[in-house]
């Protein structure tokens, strides 16, 4: 377990490292130099200059790159060329509404998923299971901000039960509008989550049916229901672990694209913003701490599932 | 799973049924993409017509808040889609498939390094880097997003590929072929590449669905090509301000994107279930 911990910790580490290089050459590939973007049209040259030495642009590239990894693991993300505020209070703050919407979203896909795709795979041969795995087979399809709209055209505009988007502007202070506002935002995720979801289950449970093992414990006289409950669902867990790590980013990355449709301000608007207003430290600040969630997900995940099945920790296959 | 394929007898239509209406769905998809390079009822620009119209004979889908004719942006986001699966599959195959290959006949340290190489290369948030790739450039074009998300889609390629191709190479028929002087590069292409292209064509099916999806995304956000390059995902960022008053504009091109990806996935589903008979009742 230790040499797996070990050996899973330095992937991380050299992932959060190519992470670095890919931001860093993809930034110095942005048009125009940061410093232009900073001083703003119709500026001097003597302006340009003064502003290229505060930034460190006018600096050899091998010189930056080291500036830059220094300020990454002090977690200095710098300041917005726009507001001038710390980029790292902003996207606190911007957390704030992006991982409540995230985790949010992935329980609530998981609550829909576990039982409606073990449903599909014991009653697969009636009516009800072939339709459930026939929904998450068309639910994988479906775009997830066009979910959104439609959602927001029936239960806002049509029927005025939820707000079609913004959020509060006090935040957590004004509890009940906040909830409101996280509704169909999160419904929009976990739906289309709950689709995919639903396939991984389906698939684990069926294997578990055909198992030998299942067939012994209900030769020792264990009932059906009693044998997949003791055996079948430590058993079918295995597998859909396995994609949950993967599943939690997707819903982050969903939540990105879904803030959109809802005009909430978390991670994905201020990259949009950062984005248009060529506002190079937040751009780079969302990116790096976006990337560093997604591949910590990985990690714990990846640790989580060797937690939970001893055959992993013992060096075995799956 | 091979016990299963015995368990029940029940198999082939439900295949055909798989195989067929994906194709009845990406085909209509791809004629309409074609043939909006020929005719289209409207020019693209045309605004003749009267603001967010109700679809109607005149104008089948509608038309939009400048009053030009969706059903003919929705061909064109055809077209669009098309190139962009087609793109983003192809620069992803030829940069995947290749390093797969590598990585599958390269030496063990090789092998490791390219496979974690790639895996951490999976972990990756492509949609994000795709967002900041496309925004570098001044006027976003639909060939960097297409290069963006091919790249972005190469390393599942390419694990797949090499998982494939190891298979292939552990069997006799391959150690038959080198005992009987045949070269490696002759290998590759007369014994690996059909044996593994089925599987492949698979995955590759799958990839143009997310691809497609992808730059639908971009676009939604804002970041996809102007028209006469615009997709889908654009007319859908352009109908959300209009959807109380005009709906179906926003219906009908998460309608057409949604039968595409489906239909895609269809197509792979009944591919899969064609080649791999140990899969067929999954």
């Amino acid at each position: 377990m230790l040499a797996y911990m070990i050996r899973r910790l330095v992937i991380l580490l050299l992932s959060l490292f190519l992470a670095a290089i890919v931001l860093f050459v993809l930034l110095r590939l942005l048009p125009g130099d940061p410093a232009n973007a900073l001083v703003g049209v119709g500026a001097t040259p003597e302006q340009i200059a003064a502003a290229q030495a505060q930034l460190g642009s006018d600096q050899p590239l091998a010189a930056q790159f080291v500036k830059y990894l220094r300020d990454i693991v002090q977690l200095d993300l710098g300041n917005s060329f726009v507001s001038r505020a710390s980029v790292l209070d902003e996207i606190s703050r911007r957390l704030s509404v992006t991982l409540p919407l995230t985790l949010a979203s992935f329980v609530l896909a998981l609550l829909i998923a576990v039982p409606f795709g073990i449903l599909a795979a014991v009653k697969s041969d009636r009516w009800y299971g072939l339709l459930l795995s026939v929904v998450s087979q068309v639910g994988i399809a479906v775009p997830v901000f066009w979910l959104g709209i439609l959602l927001v055209y029936e239960f806002s505009l049509n029927l005025r039960w939820l707000p079609s988007g913004g959020f509060p502007l006090r935040g957590y202070a004004d509890p009940a509008r906040a909830v409101q506002s996280m509704i169909l935002p999160v419904l929009t995720i976990s739906i289309v989550m709950s689709a995919s979801l639903m396939r991984y289950v389906r698939a684990a449970t069926l294997e578990v049916l055909g198992s030998d093992f299942l067939r012994t414990a209900r030769a020792l006289g264990e009932s059906h229901t009693g044998a997949l409950m003791r055996h079948g669902i430590r058993n079918g867990a295995v597998p859909v672990i396995s994609v949950l790590g993967i599943e939690l980013s997707t819903a982050f990355l969903g939540a990105v694209v879904v803030e959109q449709v809802f005009s909430l301000p978390g991670m994905g608007s201020m990259l949009l913003l950062g984005i248009q207003q060529r506002d190079y430290p937040s751009i780079q600040g969302v990116l790096i701490v976006s990337t560093l969630l997604v591949l910590m997900t990985g990690f714990l995940a990846d640790l989580l599932q060797r937690v939970l099945d001893p055959r992993l920790r013992q060096g075995g296959k799956q | 799973m091979s016990t299963a394929s015995t368990a029940f007898p029940r198999r082939s239509k439900r295949i055909n049924i798989t195989f067929w209406l994906g194709l009845v769905l990406v085909g209509g998809i791809s004629l309409a993409g074609i043939l909006s390079l020929f005719w289209t009822p409207y020019a693209l620009s045309d605004m003749a017509g009267g603001r967010l119209e109700a679809p109607n004979a005149s104008h089948w889908a509608g038309t939009d808040r400048l009053g030009r004719d969706m059903f003919t942006q929705l061909m064109i986001g055809a077209r669009i889609a098309l190139i962009v699966g087609c793109g983003a599959v192809g620069i992803g195959a030829a940069i995947g498939v290749t390093t797969g290959l590598l990585a599958a006949f390269a030496t063990r340290f090789l092998d490791d390094a390219l496979a974690a190489f790639m895996d951490i290369l999976i972990a990756f948030p492509t949609l994000l880097v795709a967002m900041l790739v496309v925004a570098a450039r001044e006027e976003s074009s639909l060939g960097t997003a297409i290069l963006a998300l091919g790249i972005g889609v190469s390393p599942i390629i390419a694990r797949i590929t090499r998982i494939l191709t190891k298979q292939v190479l552990g069997q006799d028929y391959i150690i038959a072929a080198r005992v009987s002087g045949t070269s490696w590069g002759a290998i590759v292409f007369w014994h690996i590449l059909p044996n593994i292209v089925p599987f492949l064509a698979v995955n590759l099916a799958l990839q143009f669905g997310l691809a497609v999806m992808a730059e639908a995304s971009l676009s939604y956000l804002g970041l996809g090509a102007p028209p006469p390059n615009a997709s889908w995902g654009h007319m859908l960022h352009e109908a959300q301000g209009t959807v109380y008053t005009a709906p179906w504009g926003a219906i009908l091109p998460g309608l057409a994107l949604f039968a595409l990806v489906i239909g895609i996935n269809l197509l792979a589903d009944g591919l899969r279930d064609r080649f791999d008979p140990s899969r067929r009742d999954m």
